[in-house]
Formats: structure tokens, sequence, C-alpha cells
């Protein structure tokens, strides 16, 4: 039966039929974009309790441990409001505590997949070149992980709202799509720098410059409409702003301040298409990540 | 050579096909490389970026139920062809055919220093792929077999480096793999544990079918494996027979002393 085929074996055509004759299939050949996903959803346990793992460990041997989650948002929120505060003088907007906390704790979440998606794969090139498994599983992780850790957080914006003068109200609900839309788009985001990085690994440093510079620009400190005053141009632009509409819809949740309605509608745009390119475009290097 | 080989033996069922594999890396070299390595004015000619070709088109057919052991010097590139056979690292040109995905024994990259040996448990055979209720049934029987049951809820960067090898190999068995490779695996652990886990490596060859072993210790090449390929700078040397593989190699490495 094989006779045919071993004639010619130096041909890859015939050695590939030989295989194929005996139901062998091309180890390492990337799956097909549908089948990849499947794998992955039967890997939600690892997922996730890599990710619950991760944290655990990094606060076990401090003493405050968990607490840390809380300490280190509120403390940035703190420095910076007060920074910020004091050097933007009569241009303070109106609520500004208010808004820097709440801008701080969804930016913060934004920066942490960003920049911690980067390394997913370089950090883990053990990992990677010892077991097989979908490797979307590692930024997906990752962006699991940074849930877990911005989630106290998330959940004291609860107990600091009603203390800065703002009481729970039925608008609140509308804070659950922020949130639901912010974990699609940052993990998105986490998956296209966890591939980005692997073809060039320099910007494993540019990246954090990238986030900081987004942390000063999108308007998590400021108001863009009274620091822009003068360049209308400039407000336009903010309209299209992806970061800065996840930032002003939480606001809007939370605090009332007006957003254009349309921001909605841009901002779930973004978030789906992100998380589509994101997974598309981490699942067409998946051969590539071994190396 | 190669040619030949890849006919396939009538009446066996082939597991693994491996066709003309080449693998190069090319990898950043700081420093000077000494004058006079032939190829390296080639080489040299992208600044900083060196080439190395460490298979040079191997070719061979593995069977259901066997089981070969790998030799060769140190850099000859047996590490190489068995990533490359699990399809870890992608070949430059050729390719390996396999009934299902050959796996590597060793899970230790997918654990976590500062987590208890229960929890490392865990991730590692969620890291397999195994789901968390297969984990659960089979979690006892490891910590049984590791012989740590005093110490599994201790972080595991608190064992000494024989426990953490005893963990990592229980973890590493608990799938069952029907292609299994293992590069120098067998040598942990103290004389009760090796001995344990040598009939464990036994035990899977037996249920599984195809293992490929790697290792310096002709003894366990010896005594595990019916088939020996015989490595060199990318290529194969020799494969067949155990006892003909073993004292082929062992003659040569007299002559390099």
């Amino acid at each position: 039966m094989s006779d045919a085929a071993a004639e010619k074996p130096g041909e890859n055509l015939s050695i590939a039929h030989l295989a194929a004759e005996f139901g062998l299939y091309r180890v390492g050949a990337r799956p097909a974009f549908f089948s990849y996903i499947a794998t992955t959803w039967h890997r939600r346990d690892f997922i996730w309790h890599m990710a619950k793992f991760r944290v655990m460990n990094k606060f076990s041997t401090n003493r405050l441990g968990l607490v840390w989650l809380l300490v280190n948002p509120v403390f940035n929120a703190l420095i910076y409001g007060a920074i910020f505060g004091i050097l933007q003088g009569e241009n303070i907007p109106p609520d500004y505590p208010a808004r820097v906390v709440i801008g701080v704790f969804i930016f913060t979440f934004f920066r942490t997949c960003f920049t911690h998606g980067a390394k997913s794969i370089t950090s883990n090139q053990n990992l990677v070149q010892s077991l097989s498994f979908p490797r979307i599983t590692l930024p997906l992780s990752v962006a699991m992980e940074e849930l877990l850790s911005i989630a106290p957080a998330w959940a004291l914006l609860f107990i600091i709202m009603p203390i800065m003068g703002h009481p729970p109200s039925v608008q609140w609900l509308l804070i659950l799509p922020v949130f639901l839309l912010s974990i699609l788009f940052n993990t998105g985001i986490a998956l296209i720098s966890a591939r980005i990085t692997v073809h060039l690994r320099d910007l494993t440093e540019v990246i954090p410059l990238l986030s900081r510079i987004l942390f000063y620009t999108s308007g998590v400190l400021f108001d863009v409409g009274k620091i822009f005053a003068k360049w209308p141009m400039a407000i336009a632009v903010y309209d299209f702003h992806p970061i800065y509409q996840m930032v002003q819809l939480g606001r809007h949740a939370l605090i009332g301040i007006a957003v254009d309605p349309l921001y909605w509608v841009y901002f779930s745009a973004f978030s789906v298409v992100v998380f589509g390119i994101g997974l598309v475009f981490f699942w067409s290097a998946e051969e590539r990540y071994g190396r | 050579m190669a040619a030949d080989k890849l006919a396939v033996e009538p009446d066996r069922h082939p597991v693994v096909i491996v066709d003309q594999l080449h693998v190069k890396y090319h990898a950043y070299s700081s420093g000077k490389a000494v004058r006079g390595i032939p190829g390296r004015s080639i080489l040299s000619r992208k600044r900083g970026i060196r080439t190395v070709h460490a298979l040079r088109g191997v070719s061979l057919v593995a069977y259901q139920n066997e089981s070969i052991g790998i030799i060769g010097r140190n850099g000859s590139g047996k590490s190489t062809l068995m990533r490359a056979i699990t399809g870890l690292l992608t070949p430059s040109s050729g390719a390996v055919f396999a009934q299902s995905r050959p796996n590597l024994l060793g899970v230790g990259a997918a654990l976590i220093p500062g987590l208890s040996g229960d929890n490392n448990i865990v991730l590692g055979g969620l890291a397999l792929g195994l789901s968390q209720r297969e984990v659960m049934e089979v979690h006892k029987e490891i910590v049984d077999f590791t012989g740590l049951e005093e110490f599994i809820d201790l972080p595991m960067n608190t064992y000494s480096s024989g426990m953490q090898a005893r963990l990592k190999f229980a973890v590493a068995t608990i799938k069952q793999h029907e292609i299994l490779i293992v590069d120098e695996a067998l040598a942990v652990g103290d004389a009760v544990f090796r001995a344990r886990s040598e009939a464990r490596i036994r035990e899977i060859r037996d249920n599984a079918g195809t293992i490929f072993l790697v290792s310096h210790q002709m003894k366990s090449i010896r005594e595990t494996c019916s088939r020996t390929i015989w490595i060199n700078q990318g290529q194969i040397l020799m494969d067949g027979e155990t006892e003909e593989v073993v004292a082929a190699y062992l003659d040569w490495r007299d002559t390099q002393k």
C-alpha cells in the first residue's frame, strides 16, 4: 500500500501523502481560527488558575498581602490628583477629586493590561518551549490576572463616591457596561501587545513610556474642554479617543458628568473591534511564539 | 542515505515521520569569534547575528510500541530534534508528521516557586491539558508518588532541589501520553525515587506506545530502548539496534578523549 508513495521519498509531497495514509498530521501547524478558539475555551480552567495563583503569589510574602491591591491605586490617585490639581490652578474641573479617582482606577487596568500583556510571551519563553497549549492562554491569563488585581479597587469606588458626595443612584448600574467594555478593550490590547513584542523585543522598553504618555494625555487628570478651549480641533480628536471615552463613560455612570450619547456607540465598537483584531492578530502568528 | 530511511517498513504502523528536517537558530553574538572558523566569514555578513545550523536534514520513522534512545555529545542536536518533533520549535525546512501531538516530559516551567506543592500540582496538571476535575481525581495519587505528604502545603521554593525534581516528575507523568519524549529526566532524586521513576517510565511505555529517551546514561538507554539513534553535528550518524549503536558510539567516544 505504501510502495507507491515510497518510490519517490525525496519529494515532500509524497511524504505528506504517505503520512496522511497512516493518519498522521503535521505537527506544529497552526490550527484553524475557530478550532483554536475552541481549544482555548477548553483551557479556561488553566487561564483562571494561572491568573489566580499569580495574584496570590505576588503578595504571599507581604504582611499586608492583598491590601496592597487597594493601597497602590489609591496612593496613585492621591499623588497625581494633588500634583495636577496644584499645576492646573483655575482650570481645575468641578468634582475634581472624584474625577481623578475614577479616571486613575479605570486607566490603571488599561495600563497593566498593556504593559504586562506585552511581556506575557517574552517572559514565559521557557514555558512556551516546553509545553504545547494555545499560546493565547498566556496573554488571556495576564488580562485575567490584572482584572483580579483591579477588581478590589473598582469595588472601592462604590465606597469612595458616597464619601465624596455622590450617593448611590440607579445611574450607577451604567458602570457595569463600562467595566465589561473595558475588559474587552484591554484584553484586545494585551493580545496585540503580546504579539508585537515577540517580533520586536525593543518594544518591551517602549510600551511603558507609551502608556505613561497616554496617561498624561487621555484626560484622566484634566478637563479636555477647558485645557484645549483654544483648539477645537484637539477636542474633536478626543471625541474618537477610546481611552478618553472609557474614562468619561465611567464618570458619567458614577458622578453623572454629561457625555455625548454617541460615546457609548463609539466605545462599544472600539472594544469589540480591538478584541476581535487582538484574537486574529495573535492567532495568526501562533507558529512563531516558540522560537 | 536519508531517502531510503523514509521507506516505511511493511506491516508496521508509523506514528512519527520526520522528513528532511533542518533547524537554524539565529542568535545575537557578542564579542569576536575565533578567527579561522570555517564559514564564519559568510555568517558574519549580518553584523552581530550568527546562524547556527543545528539540524541538517534529519529523517526518521518511529513505529508504535517502540522506545527509541537518542544519543550523542552535547550540542549535537538531540534536544533540538526533540523540540522540533513536539512542534514547539518551528523547522527552517522539512516537516514532522505524527499521529497525536508528541509531548515533552517536563512541566517545571509552568510551576510557580512561591506556591505550595498542592497548588502547583493543580497548575501543572491544568498546564498539561487536564480539566480541573481530572486533576482533583489524580491529586492524591501524585502526592503519594512524590512522597512529600508532610510538605505538600509548603511553598515549592522551600523544597530541596531533589524534592522539587520529584514534584515536577510526578506532575509531568500524570497524563497518559501516546508519544512521549523524555529528555534527561531520569536522573532526578535519590536512589529510591530514581528506581520509582524508571519504573513509571516503563509503565508509560507499556501503556502508551512510543517513547523517545534522550540520555547520556548508556545504562538507562540499554535498559529501556530497543532501537537507538546516534546524532552527531545535526545529522543521524547511525540508526539501529541499541547494542550495536551504543557499542559504536562508545568506541568512537574513546577515540575522542
